[in-house]
């Protein structure tokens, strides 16, 4: 097996954000469609972190962990607002809410 | 050996990433990102920062896979029905998301030749460096980074209260 490079981590990570965009783009569940924000999320932290490695730093860990601090607000946020329009609507398809639609 | 574990990891990570878009109950989507979380913080020791893998089992699992959990169990969400038609509607949606799923194939395209431009002259990521220990991080956190991690605190405050002011129940 070939050792990884640097270049195979950033392969893994675009592999990856584009598994995140595709469900984004494909899914029709609120939920769902967050945890594919959170994966997005994932693969850059994975660029911040190899890239760390080749240079040497520890810039990139502490982008990480500030990264993950925002994600977690987001999270908090994203899901209250989902659980406010679940009150509304009794459903989480994104086709559902359509009262900005005219 | 690290090669052998990068391929497992990088394998475990992708699979369980594809199975957490493709599922139509948000339960199993949730459970199998955290077997894509470990995975990730596995490859994080892998590249000598265990400091990122341990916030990211610890915050990620712990705090922000439970905070989902929690909101799936609640809102005892219905598994998403599928559309009807054939197999390539029934995968794809019908009008936008087709656009869609076009859009992020032409995206993984685009990054996978970007990076095949650049592969000539990245070398390997074991450059014999000394890691970096968290003692490093720490004083670089709080003393470069100092502000930025005041003004992260605030942050989850305003998320907090913002939060409950959000799903709170109107009294009428």
């Amino acid at each position: 097996m070939p050792e990884p490079t640097l270049n195979s981590y950033l392969l893994l990570s675009a592999v990856l954000f584009a598994i995140g965009t595709a469900g984004v783009f494909l899914r029709r569940n609120l939920i769902t469609i967050l945890l594919s924000i959170e994966v997005m999320l994932n693969a850059v932290n994975l660029t911040f972190v190899a890239v760390d490695r080749f240079r040497g730093s520890v810039d990139g860990q502490i982008i990480v962990f500030f990264v993950i601090t925002v994600a977690a607000a987001e999270a908090a946020v994203g899901l209250a607002i989902l659980i406010a329009l679940f009150r509304h609507r009794e459903s989480l398809n994104p086709d559902a809410f359509t009262s900005l639609k005219w | 050996m690290d090669a052998i574990s990068f391929w497992a990891f990088a394998a475990i990570l992708v699979i369980a990433s594809v199975l957490v878009v493709g599922q139509r109950n948000p339960m199993h989507s949730v459970f199998l990102l955290i077997v894509s979380f470990a995975a990730l913080s596995g490859l994080y020791v892998l590249l000598g920062a265990p400091f990122a893998a341990m916030i990211q089992v610890i915050v990620y699992v712990g705090a922000i896979m439970v905070l989902f959990l929690f909101v799936v169990m609640l809102l005892n969400t219905p598994t998403e029905e599928a559309p009807a038609g054939g197999p390539i509607r029934r995968m794809f949606g019908a009008g936008p998301r087709h656009f869609g799923a076009v859009l992020s194939g032409v995206f993984a395209v685009e990054l996978a030749l970007a990076l095949r431009a650049a592969s000539t002259t990245l070398p390997g990521t074991d450059r014999g460096t000394p890691t970096p220990t968290v003692y490093d991080i720490g004083v670089r956190l709080f003393h470069e980074y100092g502000f930025a991690f005041e003004a992260t605190s605030v942050l989850i405050l305003v998320a907090m209260v913002g939060a409950i002011v959000l799903a709170r129940r109107e009294a009428r």
